[in-house]
């Protein structure tokens, strides 16, 4: 928490999900566990938010869900990637990649080259 | 399904926080702690609900439901509001809807015929027009000519043909027409009962048949299954009835005149006129495109058939084609009342839809406060803006069922009133087309005026809304300000539409038409068809006619003419006043009347000049005529035309001119003015070429003036008409006086209705001032206290709530005369008689509205002069 958070930029939150769905079958809380671990608290969105994000995921056919019974014993609605979702997220993941790296090069231009 | 899906939201949301508060539960947290976290992360849990629901397609669906069923909660707890609100659309959708309704019909309906698309009207067309116009009726050898030519067009062939039924039952006048035994089959109809005509109907000398309307079947025969096979006379003629016509087939009139009543074989009438291609009483031709034949290439056809014919018989037909456009109903000037009132309509659905806009807008503000705290708890904008349009639309639907049954309650109402008879009345009902309209109507105005209040639902301002006596203020005020604006200004449109109405029907009443309409009876008089038989009999049944009435006591003189003024019908010829006539397309045009001696002063003529028609003007002696003043100023200029010679009509001597008298307001004295034919002249029924007696016998109707009451001598007259044998007719009976109101009909019912339409709109205009006024006064009370406290008396406080009345209601005045010229500008193009723009209608209109609102502002402004400031200064 005393760590700077990044806001995250619009629509990056349904690529992130969508990586973590890759994954495996997931359930929301585990995705946002994941979230929050791997990024080390950097990305943090409200945890309520995630939910409207999968459900939009989900109608507009990139997430399919079922429930099934956790290890915990308890029932959960688990996500699991369409075959759409997994073209979209291959699709998105390349595009976010050519944008950070021209973004990086152009922030890691020397001074003395900047004129 | 929807409920599972709920379920199963709230499942999925509520693992999660479980989940999560075990987790840190796990960790060493108390169980109330980790609840208290677990939540803290999630963030507001319905708002995560409400973004679910958001994210599904098609939610809205449901969502409509439930603000509907909200908006009608809301609305049922506010009974009065909703009423007024309900009222007033009610009654603008209703004007809308039922204007629309004879819109819809009498404009939009195609005609009754299968596939009236393919359908055209033929008429003869001249190379040299005169002053009636190029196009012409056709005549009957040309019709089968054409017929008969190759033109991938089917033609058939109607002309109006009227006469006496004298059995079964009592001897009456019916209306009817000869028609082409083609005709049914190219208008795509079929006989209702028995059969139609045939070619062996079609020839002179034929067993005569006939078809009757169910109605007229019904009145002579009881039924009409029974009238089939009967027999029946019609002009002293026997006929057998073979069929019953379908009811459709009376729109070949153009007007779906039902009083149509029998039908009979064209080819079989014997009048020798009928073969001449000169001169003729012309037939109405209808045809229908073959498939595959488009406009363009049957009037190609029709014109190379029509040149040919010229070629063949150039001594009648030279310079003469046929011509077809479009056959399309004939409404007259019925359209141009209904462009008229339809506009007017819609002017009030404006002004209900602004003040309803107003009254929801006002309520928005005070409720501004529960929508705030709405927002707080979580509801999104979008929601809060959709229910505020549910409410709207849910009114506007509301107003739309009231105003259908409106409508369908003034609809007969609307069309019994409606002057000289609604052309194609039948066809006007509230069907799916007037249905499917006043949905829409209700569904735009609901979107329209439910949008101002939904915009100011609230968003940044949250916290001064929340905030105990905070107000909502400037835009909302500003808003209102706009609404009243356009709302006066809207009603001054209409008051002064009606304004000038009045004042054109009250001057146009006062002038007096050239005659004296009072105790004078007028009716159109059939002869036995027995009389017609030769020129002599005819005159002397006339005399005889015309002796009886003047026996009747009451009856003060009788006399006998064709063309009557301010009825319909005239008699428009050419007519020189030099030995050489001038070329055709150079003749000038008057209104001829053929009278007996007498009639001029029945109508009360006033005589000018020379002498009246005297009774020994006849067959042998010099032919006279008389004329208007018109007439003699244009062929004469300021010589005297007594003794001068007038040619008129195309085979006839000169007439002499023994006298000259006031001109007649032959059309009314609204359009009198600017008719392209204005001059008279008057010939003596005495001396009227025997060749033209039994035509014009045809035509005549007696004029009588009474010492009485003229309607009271209604009965004695066509007793006394009849004979003893009963064999004449007086049908289509009118004093003067109803054809002097008749001729100012539209201007009359249209201030009827613009008067109906101006007072609606005052009256909602008064709502609308009341209203945002008492408002304004309430959210200023605290300043008016702070003004009494330091002294300001009621008179001053009174004044200044009256002096913003003041500026609302002379911005709405001022936008409103704008738009009254604008409407006066198209009324004066499309009603005759309303003479340019009248600045004392639009002053009075002004003058009057600006009196209503600020009298409905009186209440809002001495309520505020009474505001008590130590109780304005607490609150």
């Amino acid at each position: 928490m005393a760590t700077s958070k990044s806001e995250l930029p619009q629509g990056t939150l349904d690529l992130l999900i969508l990586k973590v769905v890759a994954l495996g079958p997931v359930h929301g809380y585990a995705i946002a566990q994941r979230l929050g671990q791997v990024s080390r608290e950097v990305v943090q969105v409200p945890q309520g938010s995630l939910y409207p994000a999968l459900h939009r995921l989900e109608h507009r056919g990139l997430l399919s869900a079922d429930w099934r019974v956790t290890t915990t014993g308890r029932e959960a609605k688990f996500y699991r990637l369409t075959r759409r979702g997994t073209a979209v997220l291959a699709e998105e993941a390349a595009s976010w990649q050519r944008l950070t790296r021209a973004v990086g090069a152009i922030l890691a231009l020397a001074p003395e080259n900047a004129e | 399904m929807k409920r599972r899906r709920e379920r199963e939201l709230e499942k999925e949301l509520g693992f999660h926080l479980a989940e999560h508060a075990a987790d840190l539960a796990a960790d060493g947290r108390t169980p109330a702690e980790a609840r208290r976290s677990a939540q803290a992360a999630f963030g507001a849990f319905d708002a995560a609900a409400e973004g679910c629901r958001d994210a599904r397609p098609r939610r809205w669906l449901n969502e409509t439901g439930r603000d509907l069923r909200l908006a009608l909660r809301g609305l049922r707890r506010r009974p009065g509001f909703a009423a007024v609100l309900l009222i007033t659309l009610g009654l603008g959708i209703g004007a809308t809807t039922l204007m629309f309704s004879v819109a819809s019909g009498v404009l939009l309906q195609p005609l009754p015929f299968s596939h009236p698309d393919r359908l055209i009207g033929v008429q003869e067309r001249t190379d040299q027009a005169t002053a009636l116009g190029n196009l012409w009726a056709v005549a009957v050898p040309n019709f089968r000519d054409a017929r008969a030519a190759e033109t991938g067009v089917r033609l058939g062939a109607s002309r109006p043909l009227g006469g006496i039924v004298s059995r079964p039952g009592t001897a009456a006048y019916v209306d009817g027409y000869e028609i082409s035994p083609e005709l049914l089959d190219v208008l795509g109809l079929a006989p209702a009962r028995g059969r139609g005509f045939t070619a062996a109907d079609n020839h002179r000398g034929a067993a005569p048949v006939a078809m009757l309307s169910a109605a007229e079947a019904q009145r002579r025969f009881g039924s009409a299954a029974r009238a089939l096979g009967a027999r029946l006379v019609f002009e002293d003629v026997g006929y057998t009835v073979v069929g019953i016509a379908p009811p459709a087939l009376s729109a070949i009139s153009g007007a779906g005149d039902d009083s149509v009543g029998i039908y009979l074989p064209l080819g079989a009438d014997p009048d020798p006129r009928l073969e001449n291609r000169a001169i003729h009483p012309g037939l109405s031709v209808i045809g229908r495109l073959q498939p595959g034949v488009s406009l363009a290439a049957a009037r190609a056809q029709l014109d190379a058939v029509g040149r040919t014919l010229a070629a063949r018989y150039p001594a009648t037909n030279q310079g003469r084609t046929f011509v077809a456009q479009e056959l399309r109903p004939d409404t007259g000037d019925a359209s141009s009342t209904i462009a008229l009132l339809l506009g007017a309509a819609l002017l009030v659905l404006l002004l209900a839809g602004v003040n309803a806009a107003n009254l929801l807008l006002a309520h928005g503000a005070t409720r501004q406060r529960e929508m705030a705290m709405r927002v707080a708890l979580g509801a999104g904008r979008g929601r809060l803006v959709r229910q505020c349009l549910a409410e709207s639309t849910l009114l506007a639907t509301g107003g739309a069922g009231l105003g259908l049954g409106l409508a369908w309650l003034g609809l007969p109402l609307l069309i019994t009133l409606w002057p000289q008879g609604l052309p194609r009345a039948a066809e006007v009902h509230l069907d799916a087309r007037v249905l499917l309209f006043s949905l829409a109507v209700a569904v735009g105005a609901g979107l329209l005026f439910g949008l101002a209040p939904a915009l100011r639902v609230p968003r940044e301002e949250l916290e001064t809304s929340l905030r105990p006596g905070g107000v909502g203020g400037g835009p909302t005020r500003r808003l209102h300000s706009v609404f009243v604006v356009a709302e006066v200004a809207l009603a001054m449109v209409l008051l002064a539409g009606a304004g000038l109405l009045g004042r054109a029907v009250l001057r146009l009443s006062a002038v007096q038409p050239g005659v004296d309409t009072h105790h004078v009876l007028v009716a159109r008089t059939a002869l036995s068809a027995a009389t017609l038989a030769n020129p002599a009999a005819t005159r002397a049944a006339w005399t005889q006619v015309l002796d009886r009435i003047r026996a009747v006591p009451g009856v003060e003189s009788a006399a006998l003419v064709d063309t009557v003024p301010l009825r319909e019908g005239n008699n428009q010829i050419n007519y020189w006043t030099t030995s050489a006539p001038p070329p055709v397309g150079q003749q000038p045009s008057a209104l001829a009347t053929c009278v007996t001696p007498g009639y001029l002063q029945t109508l009360g003529l006033h005589l000018l000049r020379g002498r009246w028609f005297q009774s020994g003007d006849n067959q042998g002696t010099l032919p006279v005529a008389v004329v208007d003043e018109s007439l003699a100023r244009h062929a004469f200029g300021a010589a005297d035309p007594i003794g001068r010679k007038i040619w008129i009509g195309l085979d006839n001597d000169p007439q002499t001119i023994v006298g000259v008298v006031g001109h007649v307001m032959y059309w009314g004295p609204a359009s009198d003015p600017q008719a392209k034919v204005r001059d008279e002249v008057y010939d003596s029924f005495d001396q009227l070429p025997d060749r033209y007696v039994r035509r014009w016998s045809q035509l005549m109707s007696v004029a009588v003036r009474t010492g009485v009451d003229p309607r009271r001598l209604l009965q004695p007259v066509r007793t006394a008409a009849a004979g003893a044998q009963g064999g004449q007719v007086l049908y289509e009976v009118l004093t003067m006086e109803e054809l002097a109101r008749g001729s100012l009909g539209q201007q009359r019912f249209l201030l009827l209705l613009f008067g109906l339409f101006a007072a609606l709109a005052l009256g909602l205009a008064c709502i609308g001032v009341y209203g945002v006024l008492a408002r304004l006064a309430a959210q200023r009370t605290a300043e008016i206290g702070v003004r009494m406290a330091l002294g300001a008396r009621p008179g001053q406080v009174l004044a200044l709530v009256l002096g913003h009345s003041l500026w609302l209601i002379a911005g709405g005045t001022a936008c409103g005369l704008v738009g009254a010229v604008l409407a006066a500008q198209v009324m004066d193009r499309l009603v005759a008689g309303l003479g340019g723009l009248d600045v004392m209608a639009l002053l009075a209109a002004a003058g009057l509205l600006a009196a209503a609102a600020l009298g409905a502002s009186l209440p809002a402004a001495r309520r505020a002069s009474r505001t008590d400031p130590v109780t304005a200064l607490r609150q």
